[in-house]
């Protein structure tokens, strides 16, 4: 029996700008990748979600923060809470932390500068759904574009749910964190974008790792409702 | 009714926007010692009256206008 193509939901919001390539990514790596648009009440029948980078809602007030009300974002609440795989990049990171799905806060770059370069990133947990392809201790390089990815951990964060941490730190995030995942590791938060590397033409293709641990973790999950 | 919303970095948060502007006034010869950036958030409102307009107000904080990890917020009702 051929190996069961999951489903993976993208989330386009208003100003959402990485949906086509997360979708492009993850149809590369052999998953059906669904678009999710933001008014949509129910989710279709998925087995995992991606919230995008990009600008939703023109980052008024602070970023993710009008998203975190949009009727996708209630039905990804719902999805997550039912133990469903969520995973959020860069704008989707910020959308997370303000809808409390994960913990902490992102904030304006200690530079005030716009960053956007490749950047190298070690690998703290290679055993969640998003990073099994990886090895702790290891290194990716991924690219980061963004003006507010100041990540602001809150007082009583599990050091376990640092799950990426900048070699370099490009915006002045605590202790370099990266990306953190929920209490349940079902769901994880990055500012790098794995979708921008999953081609060595593109500079990198370390992106591919974890998005193919994602779509490795959905297929699983098919096969055991199978 | 009218309502004024002050919300600001909460202390111990680096603000680098301060910084920024703070080390500006410096530049123009004004001596500061500290300068922090926040947002006022005006806002007109239906409510009886002020106390009900206060609570109506600090409701919208709580839910949308700070985020109480990082920001602090004042509601003065104008009247």
């Amino acid at each position: 029996m051929a190996s069961p193509q999951p489903r993976i939901g993208v989330v386009t919001y208003p100003g959402s700008q990485d949906d086509r390539d997360a979708l492009w990514a993850l149809a590369a790596l052999d998953a059906e990748a669904v678009p999710v648009w933001h008014d949509e009440r129910e989710l279709p029948d998925l087995d995992a979600v991606v919230l995008p980078g990009g600008f939703s809602y023109g980052d008024h007030l602070r970023c993710g923060a009008i998203a975190r009300f949009s009727p996708a974002t209630a039905a990804v609440r719902e999805f997550a809470d039912a133990g469903g795989l969520v995973l959020g990049i860069c704008n989707g990171f910020q959308i997370l932390c303000e809808a409390g799905l994960l913990p902490g806060a992102l904030l304006r770059n200690e530079s005030l500068r716009f960053v956007c370069r490749d950047v190298p990133v070690t690998v703290e947990r290679d055993d969640l759904p998003f990073t099994a392809r990886c090895s702790a201790g290891g290194r990716l390089v991924l690219p980061v574009k963004h003006g507010d990815g100041r990540y602001l951990p809150p007082p009583d964060l599990d050091p376990a749910q640092v799950v990426l941490r900048y070699v370099d730190n490009p915006n002045g995030s605590v202790d370099g964190i990266a990306g953190v995942c929920n209490e349940g590791g079902n769901v994880l938060g990055l500012m790098p974008h794995p979708e921008h590397a999953v081609d060595p033409l593109l500079g990198s293709d370390d992106g591919a790792l974890l998005l193919a641990s994602l779509v490795d973790a959905a297929r699983e999950r098919v096969l055991a409702t199978i | 009714m009218k309502a004024t919303v002050l919300v600001r970095p909460k202390p111990g948060i680096l603000d680098p926007q301060g910084e920024a502007v703070g080390s500006a006034l410096g530049h123009l010869g004004f001596e500061v010692q500290d300068a922090r950036v926040g947002k006022v958030i005006d806002l007109e409102v239906e409510a009886a009256d002020e106390s009900a307009a206060r609570a109506q107000v600090e409701q919208m904080c709580e839910r949308l206008l700070a985020n109480p990890l990082i920001e602090s917020y004042e509601v003065e009702i104008v009247g």
